[in-house]
């Protein structure tokens, strides 16, 4: 067995995940600040009041910063894929690469081409054909974000492929099965309608600045009754697709889900935790120590949320590695769940079987190989528990993954009220009297980030060990490199994306404090 | 310097540290750099997955 230095995987994960994070600062902001300004540019088409563009431009300028600051981050992660998880790369790039390449052609030809006209077209081309190009670069964003999810959510829900030993590469059976996926449909408006909130929080945010310091009113204003009406649609919308994101996770993801909630001991009629304090000496699923210091449920909920059936079984980490409970399959067949060690069991069979046609291939063996193909495809579904050395591994970071969760659940709530109140006291001007409000406003705007990028660690952190759902294991996919090579692009991203993070917030508020008037630049 | 200059500035050198400095000196094509045919790199991700198991 080959020995793969422990803290190479660990670097490895590290480095996507501050790749990751610092990118997810950028494109929020781009998706939700977008449609913003779109609606602002349309008030202005509508209305000819020169007021509104005004505001538009004022948006826009700040979208820009955002944008170019922000524009090809996320490119450092497929040099990632390429360098640092080759493995992965290869096994699945038939499939992963599809997305990506359209995502690229979408990004390139849709927003380069009608985001120049958006910032340079003004008194140039005609007033609808710039509303159009304004609308159309951020409905090119929305769709590059689509490729990007639908490539995510493959990844947790792996379908539409078959593996080809000869190539060891995923192939892709059906286009159609990747793109409307459930799991990639319920990211996808999860995720977007998300951003809307943070592109809201921060138009209320700045709005606010604005009337504690008793200038640009009017603007300010007419910004929250825009940005108010959208914040709420959007938290309401992702509300409701967070519900379809968590039954989808209960479906394709038990393990995440169980983590999500700090369910250790399966439970019918089991209940959602509304509030809960871990307990920090639980060091394992199997010591016996209790998992809460203090928890408040909600009776029947976790059931209901992960069956659709108030009255129905969830399973806990116990029960999902010891398996034993039972099952419906998709197609409605009652089963019995495996445990840990059976799907171990299965998986080195999988990957014995590769060797072994690999080998009757090279000697000429067709009859033997076609055997070992069959065994292969057999056991597929659990190649990568071929690879787990110990059944613990399977369990992510509990406490990581529940106090996110919860944490992004309450902030969610919180802007739900939030944008009600600012939506009530913007329509009774009441907002400039008060500034316990302005404040609170400003202050929300971090909230909206830490919202967003906590679903991302949910979401990410949950589905340890697997890069590939039940597939591929982190500990596999990555590169057989230097961990010392990893740790110094890691230092060297972090004071690249701290440098930018650091120009883009200066440039922003030298931007605000000048205000509209510093349009003409 | 005018915000427009500004953003351009960054967006540049932005560009030349991750296509020039970061791509080319620290994100080699890992396998593109190692082997030449596709056929070599299949065979050496597939010995890898045989290699990694638990029981080789």
């Amino acid at each position: 067995m080959e020995t793969l230095d422990l803290s190479l995987v660990d670097w490895s994960r590290a480095q996507f995940a501050l790749t990751a994070i610092y990118h997810w600062l950028f494109v929020p902001l781009t998706l939700g600040l977008g449609v913003i300004v779109s609606v602002m540019e349309t008030y202005y088409y509508k209305t000819g009041d020169e007021e509104w563009k005004r505001i538009a431009k004022f948006w826009m300028k700040l979208f820009g910063i955002n944008f170019a600051v922000g524009v090809a981050t996320g490119i450092i992660l497929e040099f990632e894929f390429g360098t640092n998880w080759s493995n992965y790369s290869w096994f699945v790039g038939d499939i992963f690469g599809a997305p990506l390449a359209i995502e690229g052609i979408m990004a390139f030809f849709m927003e380069s081409t009608f985001i120049a006209v958006m910032f340079f077209g003004w008194n140039k081309v005609g007033k609808g054909f710039h509303l159009a190009s304004t609308w159309l670069t951020v409905i090119g964003a929305t769709i590059s974000a689509l490729w990007i999810l639908v490539a995510n959510a493959w990844m947790q829900f792996p379908d539409g492929m078959h593996f080809n030993p000869d190539t060891v590469r995923n192939e892709m059976a059906s286009f159609w099965a990747v793109l409307f996926s459930p799991v990639a449909m319920s990211k996808f408006t999860h995720t977007v309608t998300s951003s809307w909130i943070v592109g809201s929080a921060f138009v209320v945010a700045i709005s606010a600045w604005f009337l504690l310091k008793k200038r640009e009113q009017d603007l300010a204003k007419k910004s929250i009754k825009i940005a108010a009406v959208f914040g709420l649609l959007g938290t309401l919308l992702a509300a409701y697709t967070g519900d379809s994101s968590a039954y989808q996770v209960a479906q394709k993801q038990p393990m995440k889900l169980a983590a999500m909630e700090g369910l250790y001991k399966g439970e019918n009629k089991a209940g959602l935790i509304a509030v809960g304090i871990l307990n920090p000496s639980k060091e394992s699923y199997d010591d016996g120590v209790d998992a809460f210091v203090f928890n408040i449920k909600v009776p029947g909920m976790l059931s209901l949320m992960a069956n659709r059936d108030l009255n129905t079984f969830v399973p806990g980490v116990t029960d999902l590695i010891d398996g034993g409970y039972p099952t419906v399959s998709k197609t409605g067949v009652a089963g019995v769940a495996l445990s840990a060690d059976e799907k171990r069991a299965k998986g080195t069979l999988a990957v014995e079987a590769l060797r072994d046609y690999k080998l009757a291939k090279t000697a000429g063996n067709d009859s033997l190989a076609k055997v070992k193909q069959a065994q292969l495809e057999e056991n597929f579904p659990y190649f990568g528990y071929g690879y787990i050395k110990d059944k613990k591994e399977l369990v992510p970071n509990v406490p990581l993954t529940f106090y996110t969760f919860h944490l992004m659940v309450i902030i969610g709530m919180f802007l739900i009220l939030f944008f009600i109140v600012t939506w009530y006291m913007n329509k009774k001007d009441l907002m400039k009297s008060q500034k316990w409000m302005l404040w609170i406003s400003m202050l929300t705007l971090p909230l909206a980030y830490i919202c967003s990028e906590c679903g991302w660690i949910v979401a990410e952190v949950g589905r340890q060990p697997w890069v590939i759902q039940d597939i591929m294991p982190a500990s596999m996919a990555v590169s057989h490199i230097g961990a010392g090579a990893v740790e110094t692009t890691f230092i060297l991203f972090a004071v690249l994306f701290t440098v930018l993070l650091i120009s883009e917030m200066s440039i922003m508020i030298k931007q605000i404090k000048k205000g509209p008037e510093g349009l003409n630049q | 310097m005018k915000l427009g200059k500004t953003l351009w500035a960054i967006i540049l050198i932005k560009l030349f540290i991750m296509f020039v400095v970061l791509k080319i000196f620290f994100f080699p094509d890992f396998l593109g750099t190692k082997f030449k045919s596709e056929k070599d790199k299949a065979d050496y991700v597939g010995n890898q997955l045989i290699e990694r198991t638990i029981n080789p």
